[in-house]
């Protein structure tokens, strides 16, 4: 087996795996009181995380480019309470046009 | 905490609405799936390899991280590990979501698997719970862009250019930025996502990628029980 097709298989397997994990053990029943209140605090953190990370990392490194700007752009278009569409739009637009113009 | 809301929950219309509310990132999906078989095929992987690790693995981060680090030379289990990492986070969203997902063990098992940080985003009522439909109908559609996408770049078209030319790369937080921007009105919401996001940033130098982001969740876990 090629090596391409070692990690494909492991990591396919393994992420099946994680995914699968929480609803296979857990699925339709409500979670426990004291885990759904962690649970509601979960999707703001780690999205949060998420926004950070896609804006500022670069491997290893923290770095300020042109996503700043779109962030910024989409900052803007929330808080003229623009559709999720235009935001996303907005954001895309202005680090395409500060990569070109910079 | 209640979790009222006045829209009706219908899954056909959560369905669509979930659709719908992924449908402008699918562009951007596209356009990445496209590059990630182009780098695929230049890491040595089979058209065919590539559309399966996309069928299976079905998350972006952990995808190209793989194949940069064979591209780069780097040992099979330098880019499997890095994968792993990069996929941990999908423990504890699959926890979130499992409430939602139930049925028999299949039904479980796949339905889980249409669950990405994009698709899960737009799932979240913001107080905590999901929403099935919009999960599926979002997953879905992501799905099949991705895979879809994969192919056409694996079998070399490479027409598209840099997704990053476009500025693609930047719908993917500004779209997890307008789902957070609601949940800002609450105090303890608000107080998560500074703790996740300061945590996450302080770990980029530190940490491999992906570890930033399950420990931000892992923080407001310690931060909830003092």
């Amino acid at each position: 087996m090629s090596e391409a097709w070692l990690v494909v298989a492991l990591v396919g397997g393994a992420t099946v795996a994680i995914k699968a994990i929480g609803p296979v053990l857990l699925g339709g029943r409500p979670l426990p009181g004291r885990v759904q209140s962690v649970v509601g605090l979960l999707a703001p953190a780690v999205l949060a995380a998420l926004v950070v990370t896609s804006v500022l990392a670069s491997g290893r490194d923290l770095v300020l480019d042109e996503r700043l700007i779109g962030i910024g752009a989409a900052v803007v278009a929330l808080v003229f309470r623009a559709p999720i569409l235009v935001v996303v739009v907005a954001a895309a637009v202005a680090t395409a046009t500060a990569r070109a113009l910079l | 905490m209640s979790s009222e809301r006045s829209e009706p929950n219908e899954p056909g219309l959560s369905f669509g609405g979930g659709a719908r509310a992924v449908l402008p990132l699918t562009i951007a999906v596209a356009g990445f799936g496209i590059s990630y078989g182009l780098l695929a095929r230049s890491a040595g992987f089979p058209p065919l390899a590539a559309v399966v690790m996309s069928g299976t693995t079905f998350a972006g981060s952990a995808q190209f991280a793989s194949a940069s680090i064979l591209e780069a030379g780097g040992a099979v289990a330098s880019a499997v590990t890095a994968a792993i990492l990069l996929n941990a986070r999908y423990g504890p969203i699959g926890v979130t979501v499992a409430p939602v997902i139930g049925g028999g063990f299949w039904r479980r098992f796949l339905t889980a698997q249409l669950v990405v940080d994009e698709s899960w985003a737009v799932a979240s009522r913001g107080d905590g719970t999901f929403d099935r439909g919009r999960l599926v109908g979002a997953g879905l559609l992501l799905y099949a862009a991705w895979t879809s996408s994969t192919a056409v770049g694996a079998l070399g078209g490479g027409f598209l250019g840099d997704p990053n030319v476009l500025g693609l790369d930047a719908a993917f937080p500004a779209l997890f930025l307008a789902l957070l921007w609601p949940q800002f009105r609450t105090r303890r919401a608000l107080a998560a996502a500074l703790l996740g996001a300061a945590t996450a940033v302080a770990l980029v130098p530190v940490a491999p990628p992906g570890v930033p982001i399950v420990s931000a969740g892992v923080a407001c876990l310690v931060g909830w029980r003092r």
